[in-house]
């Protein structure tokens, strides 16, 4: 078997809350987890059980308490996530780790097309041909996720949820990435829609990409799941 | 930052200063890279502005050092550099915005003065070229290329804050010093000088040190973010680390403390 894209081993996540007391919160314990291409992991579990928390230490936005995380980067070497410098960490969400929230952090100004072209630009100033591409393959995700043409060179501020999480939904697929942590990306879409989103995420694991994803709609994770895991037995009994 | 760069831009050792007892700054340390805009926060007397101006040579610490990258890849210790060669950095490979415009422009005289000066410096004379430049220039930071004549004094505050930058970016430094440089400005005025800012630091790959005490601003321009309290670092980590999972007790208190970070 080819080598997992994302390994976790005993991982646990715990909050220390300073101004309540110094009250701890154990949330993840001896997370176990091997997430190899091709692979869609759905994770199950009433809210409020870690299922955020573990993509959020995959992708290094919360900091681990415990354990080891390693991501496999596109080179063929493997990052330590949580031993890595700032500047690794950037890089392996530029390069390889994708994550999708259910919430488009606004960008003031910045065209709806352009926000989602510049993964592929890098927001540097590119070649007239580089810039044209990406805002080409931007505009085909944007018409699959049914964007109206009117929207695009607008910024997403004034966009509707829906529309907003659509362009958070396209600007985070349209780079090939070999890991996607996808926090309900389906959470305020209608059902066309959801069918393009699943449909994408589909794609996304033929083409090789290893999807750990967290689902509010049942449907939505049969759909797209290969394994699921229930984030309980990750509880910590403390 | 497509580039992975070898080495960093501005090592910072063991910086510390004292004002009499008052310590300012106690062994603050970290690597800066090319392209790597880095905020530092923290409440009012906490340090910021010291390490800021330590850092950019404008003030001598008591211990620790700061070496910067020169553009022929050799390391030096600015402290150790003459004023002369300190001077020739500043308005050179560096830029100070600095959060009054009055303490970074020349109020009387024109706009297209105040970014041709740093050119005027390295020896250039031709007065059409430097003109030329300052209009373009004045476009990019979002200025009617018709007010070149008029002085700052009678420009806005956000106007003013953009022509420092101007005035700054003309020799196409490598790296920007910035001190709480959208403070007294209008919200509106504020989003329009951050979101360029933010262009700018992208398009140039220009690396960045930002004092702010304004978390939303870290958050929307900087890759890093280093916590200061008392003269210390207290935490540093990526923007949406420390904003997102605060560690340390002085950090949770601040990210709690704002409405919407």
């Amino acid at each position: 078997m080819t080598a997992p894209v994302l390994s976790m081993q005993g991982v646990s996540k715990r909050f220390t809350l300073h101004h309540q007391n110094g009250v701890e919160l154990p949330v993840l314990d001896n997370v176990d987890l091997q997430v190899h291409p091709g692979e869609c992991v759905v994770l199950d579990g009433s809210s409020g059980m870690g299922k955020s928390t573990l993509l959020k230490l995959a992708y290094a936005n919360y900091r681990t308490t415990s354990g080891r995380i390693q991501v496999l980067g596109n080179s063929g070497t493997l990052l330590e996530v949580t031993q890595a410098s700032a500047r690794e960490l950037l890089q392996m969400r530029r390069e390889t780790v994708g994550y999708v929230s259910q919430f488009l952090r606004v960008i003031p100004r910045v065209a709806a097309l352009d926000v989602v072209a510049a993964a592929l630009t890098d927001g540097e100033i590119s070649s007239p041909a580089v810039v044209a591409d990406a805002r080409a393959q931007a505009a085909e995700l944007l018409v699959r996720l049914r964007i109206p043409e009117r929207l695009w060179t607008l910024p997403p501020a004034t966009f509707s949820g829906g529309e907003q999480q659509r362009i958070n939904i396209a600007r985070s697929l349209i780079k090939p990435r070999a890991l996607l942590l996808m926090d309900e990306p389906t959470a305020s879409l209608d059902v066309a829609n959801t069918r393009t989103v699943v449909q994408l995420i589909r794609e996304a694991v033929a083409r090789g990409s290893a999807v750990v994803g967290i689902f509010h709609d049942p449907d939505v994770g049969s759909d797209v799941a290969t394994r699921r895991i229930d984030i309980s037995c990750f509880r910590s009994n403390l | 930052m497509t580039h992975f760069e070898a080495s960093p831009l501005l090592c910072v050792q063991g910086l510390s200063k004292r004002y009499g007892s008052f310590t300012a700054l106690h062994e603050a340390a970290f690597d800066l890279w090319p392209g790597e805009v880095m905020a530092v926060v923290g409440e009012s007397g906490s340090g910021k502005t010291t390490l800021l101006n330590v850092i950019a040579a404008r003030m001598q610490p008591d211990h620790g050092s700061v070496h910067y990258r020169m553009r022929d890849g050799a390391l030096k210790d600015v402290h150790a550099m003459t004023q002369a060669e300190q001077r020739l950095l500043a308005r050179t490979d560096w830029g100070f915005v600095h959060q009054h415009s009055a303490e970074g422009l020349r109020m009387d005289v024109s706009a297209g003065a105040n970014v041709g000066e740093r050119l005027m410096g390295l020896g250039h004379r031709n007065y059409g070229q430097l003109r030329a430049t300052a209009q373009e220039w004045l476009q990019r930071v979002e200025i009617d290329p018709l007010r070149i004549d008029d002085t700052p004094r009678i420009f806005s505050g956000g106007m003013r804050q953009r022509l420092q930058i101007a005035r700054n970016l003309v020799t196409s430094p490598r790296l920007i010093f910035m001190d709480e440089p959208t403070s007294g400005l209008d919200v509106s005025v504020q989003a329009r000088l951050l979101d360029l800012l933010r262009q700018l630091t992208q398009e140039l790959r220009l690396a960045m040190v930002i004092v702010t005490h304004d978390l939303a601003v870290a958050r929307l321009l900087a890759h890093r973010m280093v916590v200061m309290q008392r003269g210390r670092i207290v935490e540093m980590g990526l923007t949406d680390q420390v904003l997102d999972d605060p560690q340390h007790s002085y950090t949770q208190l601040l990210v709690s403390s704002v409405l919407q970070p």
